[in-house]
């Protein structure tokens, strides 16, 4: 039926899991799973936190008022009205996954920030797959209403037990009018994984999306293309993402903004190594407004044999007023570096592992201290192996 | 310290230098002057190993060691720097580690920001090496790693160029301090060969001997200052006619 065979896993139930009262009550295996990912399991200093374990929603509280969490399937019976959002801006029939979520019982996150809520904690919003050979389908909406400004931290991670799976993830942004979202995602799978997020994001006038997106560890496929609209003057959308391909894997990752409205702005922003796998590094700028702006950047590092990067950066202009530009380079790591290096008296290996560490260096992106942690920790255990 | 034995570089197959005898005596600052692409940075590059620059004929000797075969490392290691005229952006790295690296792990957080103050780069600790510097800091983060090096054989390709009249002071004041010039001669352990079109880190790192190089050659040998003034009086296509 397809080329993922989806048949041979397994479709968890609803409701396994209870419902804990506080985040601290995951058992400590838990907790160390969901860290890889960057999760803190910890309410303190959070706006909110949400986990969904295989199908089960076990865990949605925030502790902000103005700030919503709720599951995804409960949130659709409270509130008529987000029928509207659901399925909106991410076609059903778009490919074999949107279906499949479609079709399978699916849970996911409703986070809804009110109308100028500045949260000053980051919401965590975690999926957990803790069974082996199954499929996660998660189906999420997140609104950030007029004026409100809010980071969320997710993580996709899974139990040592997980060998082989399907995570497919769909998930639908709405940034308001001046509203700002910070969207920090950090993947941790095993190397039988196969993950398929499908992501859309809307933004309004002046609104202003940033994601962060890192995947260190080992995977098998990923397939990832979230696409932006900005529908409001001046809004704007910026994607980061430090990737790593481990032999074998296969990293299908980019990001599309289309500019609808007169002075949007965005960015796409990739770094990529391949110890071995294969990436194609994707970037789609549609400039279909007067006076947008629109910068794409797209480098690739080679650092083992067999290792593929593909980039293929897009510039779709559509109006004559536009300014739109890209940057790619693919290659191995530059002599001249290593051997600036090595005259500072820095052996050539350690002068590589130095390049490639600087190169998926994530300073820039601010992210939350927690994540900045975990993240450096996946960087070192890269580096110890000798990436 | 350092002695250069009829030495034949080839780059990309093509004879750059051609017989260079060179002789820098531990303690001693050497000037090296010549017209532009005429194979003074090559010279630099060659002695410290980069890649690119074969040796062909004759010998580098530094410590008595001959080094044509050593890596680039291991004659850093040996006590061999550089000052990189154009030095590459390494993305990522902040010079706080490019500068605890390049001390061999050995300098602690607050000597680097001491020496960085020094330098007036405590700013740039944080920043990627080369990043977005402009021309003169490029060259006050050369000298700041240079410190932390230390080596006994400076390598200074140009430090002075695109360097204004207040900073050239500061890598001037930064430079003696790494060529022991507090001390009295006899006790200067460390070397230095410097490339400079202007002479104008003379003014500041005094240099016992001035060389002119031409043709794959060094023509002319003496006097730094006086060296220097002729070439501003009469250029150097007289130095071609002199060949003392
Ligand atoms: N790596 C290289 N690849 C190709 N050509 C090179 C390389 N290095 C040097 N050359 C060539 O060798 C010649 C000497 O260059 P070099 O950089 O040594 O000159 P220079 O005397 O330092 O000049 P300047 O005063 O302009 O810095 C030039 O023609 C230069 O283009
Ligand atoms: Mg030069």
């Amino acid at each position: 039926m397809s080329q993922v065979g989806f048949e041979k896993f397994i479709v968890p139930d609803e409701d396994e899991y209870k419902k804990i009262e506080t985040i601290e009550e995951l058992t400590e295996e838990d907790k160390e799973s969901l860290a890889k990912a960057g999760i803190v399991p910890e309410d303190k200093d959070k706006a909110g936190n949400f986990v969904q374990m295989d199908q089960s929603v076990v865990y949605n509280k925030s502790f902000i008022d103005g700030v919503e969490i709720l599951g995804i399937r409960e949130a659709l019976k409270k509130y008529d009205w987000l029928w509207d959002y659901y399925w909106k801006i991410l076609e059903k029939d778009k490919d074999e996954y949107t279906q499949l979520s479609d079709q399978l019982p699916t849970d996911g996150y409703f986070i809804r920030v009110r109308k100028g809520v500045r949260p000053p904690f980051p919401i965590q919003s975690c999926l957990y797959l803790k069974k082996d050979n199954a499929i996660q389908s998660v189906h999420s909406i997140v609104i950030v209403e007029e004026g409100a400004h809010v980071m969320i931290n997710s993580g996709c991670t899974l139990s040592n037990l997980v060998k082989e799976g399907v995570h497919i993830g769909i998930s639908e942004f709405y940034v308001g009018k001046n509203a700002y979202l910070e969207f920090t995602m950090v993947h941790s799978w095993a190397d039988e994984f196969i993950t398929r997020p499908r992501t859309a994001i809307r933004v309004e006038e002046g609104g202003r999306f940033v994601s962060n997106y890192i995947s260190l560890g080992p995977v098998k496929s990923i397939e990832s293309y979230p696409t932006a609209y900005l529908v409001g003057k001046e809004a704007s959308a910026y994607f980061n993402s430090i990737l790593y391909a481990p032999p074998g894997s296969l990293l299908d990752v980019g990001g599309r903004i289309v500019f609808k409205a007169e002075k949007t702005k965005g960015e796409i922003i990739s770094r990529t190594v391949s110890g071995g796998g294969k990436v194609i590094a994707r970037g789609h700028l549609v400039g279909d407004a007067p006076k947008i702006k629109a910068h794409l950047e797209c480098d690739g590092l080679i650092i083992k044999e067999g290792g593929i990067i593909h980039a293929v950066p897009e510039l779709e202009g559509r109006n004559p007023d536009v300014e739109m530009s890209h940057e790619a380079a693919v290659g191995k790591i530059a002599e001249e570096e290593i051997e600036y290096l090595m005259a500072r008296g820095i052996s050539r290996e350690e002068a590589i592992s130095l390049i490639i560490r600087g190169f998926l260096d994530t300073s820039s992106m601010n992210l939350p201290p927690r994540t900045q942690l975990e993240v450096n920790m996946a960087l070192k255990q890269l580096e110890e192996k000798g990436f | 310290m350092l002695e250069i034995k009829h030495l034949e570089v080839e780059v990309n197959n093509r004879k750059i230098l051609k017989d260079i005898n060179l002789t820098i005596k531990k303690g001693e600052v050497h000037a090296l002057f010549g017209p532009n692409g005429i194979g003074k940075t090559s010279l630099l590059n060659t002695i410290m190993g980069l890649s690119g620059y074969k040796i062909t004929k004759g010998e580098i000797i530094f410590k008595g060691k001959k080094i044509n075969d050593l890596s680039i490392d291991e004659r850093a290691r040996l006590g061999i720097g550089m000052l990189f005229q154009r030095p590459p952006v390494v993305r990522g790295v902040k010079m706080r580690q490019m500068v605890a690296l390049a001390s061999g792990k050995t300098l602690k957080d607050e000597h680097i920001e001491a020496l960085a103050k020094e330098l007036q780069m405590d700013e740039f600790l944080s920043r990627d090496v080369n990043l977005g510097f402009s021309g003169g800091e490029v060259k006050r983060a050369e000298v700041l790693q240079l410190l932390a090096q230390s080596p006994d054989l400076a390598l200074l390709d140009e430090p002075e160029s695109g360097v204004d009249i207040e900073n050239i002071s500061i890598l001037g004041y930064a430079l003696n301090r790494l060529l022991q010039k507090d001390l009295p001669i006899m006790e200067r352990k460390r070397s230095a060969l410097i490339i400079t079109h202007t002479g104008h880190i003379l003014k500041y790192v005094v240099a016992d001997v001035g060389h002119i190089m031409l043709n794959g050659r060094i023509i002319c040998t003496g006097h730094p200052e006086e060296i220097l003034q002729d070439i501003k009086k009469f250029g150097y296509k007289e130095c071609e006619l002199c060949h003392r």
